[in-house]
């Protein structure tokens, strides 16, 4: 298996910049998610890192070696596409096979037949053996995708939104196979999504993407506790983090339209435009707590209710136990946990603590 | 209602159906015309109003492939006797077969012609198609400089009706003795199939996913394997509908062969009507040679059916 890394990567299509200087390391036997936008860029650091496409500028090294020179056959990574990576006239066995039967393998025919049927019987797509692709449903094909994958024991996993074309229950199925599947093999993966929840969820680690640049990598809970800032604080949680503009006095964090709030000492903070980040597990609904609001809305989730509050003119999320009986329009009061506040510059977006 | 609009669905369908036969049966007079001239007896071809019910013959067929002379005596009780079949139909309607010095039977120049006919359109097709499915390949998945530009100038060569040129194409292969030569004929259809190939193809082969070929590369392929075993299956459709084209046009092309080729290397579209000899014309043996000179083109067609049918709905290549 192996390591990998990006330095200095900048790949543009005629006029467009699709990537920007970009510096990337992925360990051996590590899950990397890379987390962005439509348009982010993610495809194309899978295709550079393929060797489908060549960087504008920049290196790529696989286990310390440039890899700048080589073909995609020499690169001996595999790549999962989110659609068209099947040969719609082979069967699920000649597709599994393909990668076997490249010239420069010269895998023997009983070994082609074993690997096969391995990965078959990891993937439980035996059944589908003789089956021509077209006649697959998407579940079954993008495991039948993922099992070309597998079947060569590459040094990189490359996949491309493997799982987004699937519906909610497929997709979280495959998730966990996906991951076992890796931990299984201690391979190194490079995974991408524009799906927050699957890339907290399956993530050793995640970079995250935005107009062609890294604007942050780190582990799931680094990323989610502490964005870098408010572009990451907004893509990643599912409700996204509550941003609230406002300034620092005498000790009390006071939002734009005059609310008073507990802060946590901070003294960088002190005097200047801010935006407070907080994340709607770390918002409390009390009687006495020092801020009413209006609900404006409540959703059961059954692990949870997500409570949206009407502040003035903008809307909070606060997530309260289920048992909480809220009615809309009914007037509330709440606080945060002060020690949970993300620092933003009101200006930059830019969280103080990453500013350094 | 839904009675209503059933009973419309019904009619409007006998409607299409009845549209359809008509219309077949309109593309079909000339075939049946020509085949059913080609089983009469010549006095019969050029009756008036045409015969519909006759005894169908084969004696056209025999003419076709022989060389005839008038008989200018009776023949021999004993050499009628003897002749087979086939020899006495000639020898019925007032011919004798041509033979040379030691007794054998002079054939005509047909099968050879019909022959040749066959080596060069199979031939032009060939390279046309390939070099077009090749130049296309190259058109759809790379960067070409210049690509709208080059690909206007070849389609623009099919601007010109090609017999524009013939004067100039008759000096030139004149000039560098390509007069008369298979090969001659070969490279000009060529010339011509290849544009359309080129275009035609670039539509089929810019349907097929680019994925396909670069799951491929990754799985340790070369580009060149890649494109054998993934983009030449997946065009298959395509490269049938460009065959077949390319196929009738250096199949039936006659202005050309006709300017450029005189014996060795003429085909059969200037061949036949040569047949309409001196004093008598004898549309029969025409008919005849223009019967089995349909077949090549309709077998191709009909080997090709399945292809073809999805792939006249130009570049919807997956269902
Ligand atoms: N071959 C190309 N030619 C021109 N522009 C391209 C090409 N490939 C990608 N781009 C551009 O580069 C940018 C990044 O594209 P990329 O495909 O990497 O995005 P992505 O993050 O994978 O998006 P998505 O989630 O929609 O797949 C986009 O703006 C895209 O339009
Ligand atoms: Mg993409």
């Amino acid at each position: 298996m192996a390591h990998i890394r990006l330095k200095g990567i900048s790949k543009t299509f005629g006029n467009h910049v699709a990537l920007k200087d970009l510096d990337l390391e992925i360990a051996d036997g590590e899950f990397f998610v890379l987390l962005g936008q439509t348009g982010a860029g993610k495809t194309t650091t899978l295709r550079l890192v393929a060797g489908l496409e060549k960087p504008t500028a920049g290196q790529i090294f696989i286990d310390g070696q440039d890899v700048g020179d080589w073909g995609a056959a020499e690169r001996d990574v595999a790549l999962v596409l989110q659609q068209y990576s099947l040969y719609p006239r082979y069967t699920v066995r000649e597709n599994l096979e393909f990668p076997l039967k490249s010239p420069i393998r010269k895998s023997s025919p009983d070994e082609i037949k074993a690997q096969v049927d391995r990965v078959a019987k990891t993937l439980r797509i035996e059944h589908l053996m003789d089956r021509k692709v077209d006649r697959l449903s998407g579940g079954e094909m993008q495991r039948v995708s993922i099992g070309r994958a597998i079947v060569r024991r590459p040094r990189v996993f490359l996949m491309d939104e493997p799982l987004s074309a699937l519906d909610a229950k497929l997709r979280e199925a495959l998730r966990t196979e996906l991951k076992n599947l890796q931990v299984n093999l201690g391979a190194t993966f490079l995974f991408v999504t524009h799906d927050q929840v699957e890339a907290m969820a399956m993530g050793d680690k995640i970079g995250v993407l935005n107009n062609g640049q890294l604007v942050q990598t780190g582990t799931p809970h680094e990323i989610y506790a502490n964005p870098v800032n408010t572009f990451v604080a907004r893509a990643v949680g599912s409700p996204p983090m509550n941003l609230i503009n406002g300034q620092v006095e005498q000790g009390s964090a006071v939002t734009a339209a005059g609310q008073r709030l507990p802060f946590d000492g901070h003294d960088a903070a002190a005097g200047r435009a801010l935006t407070f980040g907080i994340r709607p597990e770390d918002l409390y609904l009390e009687g006495g707590a020092p801020v009413a609001a209006r609900v404006h809305d409540v959703e059961n989730h059954g692990v949870a209710k997500i409570v949206t509050l009407r502040l003035g003119d903008s809307l909070l999320q606060a997530t309260v136990p289920t048992q909480t009986s809220l009615k809309i329009d009914e007037e509330v009061r709440f606080s945060w946990h002060p020690e949970k506040v993300v620092l933003f510059d009101g200006a930059s977006g830019i969280n103080l603590r990453h500013a350094g | 209602m839904a009675v209503v609009s059933t009973r419309a669905g019904r009619l409007g369908n006998r409607l299409a159906i009845t549209a359809v036969i008509l219309v077949t049966l309109v593309f079909l007079s000339p075939i049946y015309w020509i085949t059913s001239t080609a089983f009469k007896p010549l006095v019969l071809a050029t009756s008036v109003p045409p015969t519909v019910v006759f005894e169908p013959s084969i004696t056209p067929f025999v003419k076709l492939f022989t060389k005839r002379a008038q008989l200018t005596a009776p023949v021999d009780p004993a050499v009628y006797e003897a002749a087979p079949w086939w020899e006495k139909l000639i020898l019925d309607g007032g011919e004798r077969l041509s033979r040379d010095g030691k007794g054998e039977i002079v054939y005509s120049a047909y099968p050879d012609r019909f022959i040749n006919s066959l080596i060069i359109a199979v031939t032009s097709t060939v390279l046309a198609v390939s070099l077009g499915t090749i130049t296309a390949y190259g058109f759809s998945r790379f960067r070409v400089k210049g690509e709208a530009d080059l690909l206007f100038f070849i389609l623009s060569t099919r601007m010109l009706p090609p017999i524009v040129v013939a004067i100039p194409m008759f000096l030139m292969y004149r000039a560098v003795g390509l007069n008369d030569t298979h090969f001659g004929l070969i490279i000009l259809y060529t010339a011509f199939n290849v544009s359309f190939a080129v275009w035609l193809m670039k539509g089929f082969i810019d349907e097929i996913p680019k994925e396909y070929e670069e799951a491929a590369l990754v799985d340790g392929y070369t580009r060149m394997q890649a494109f054998f075993k993934i983009v030449l299956p997946e065009a298959a459709t395509g490269i049938a509908a460009t065959a077949v084209f390319c196929f009738i046009t250096a199949w039936n092309e006659y202005a050309f062969a006709l300017i450029l080729t005189n014996r060795r290397a003429q085909t059969a579209p200037p061949f036949i009507p040569s047949q309409v000899g001196t004093g008598l014309q004898d549309w029969t043996v025409i008919a005849a040679g223009t019967v089995l000179f349909l077949l090549p083109v309709a077998i191709f067609t009909f080997l090709l059916r399945n292809h073809l049918l999805r792939g006249m709905s130009f570049g919807a290549i997956r269902k």
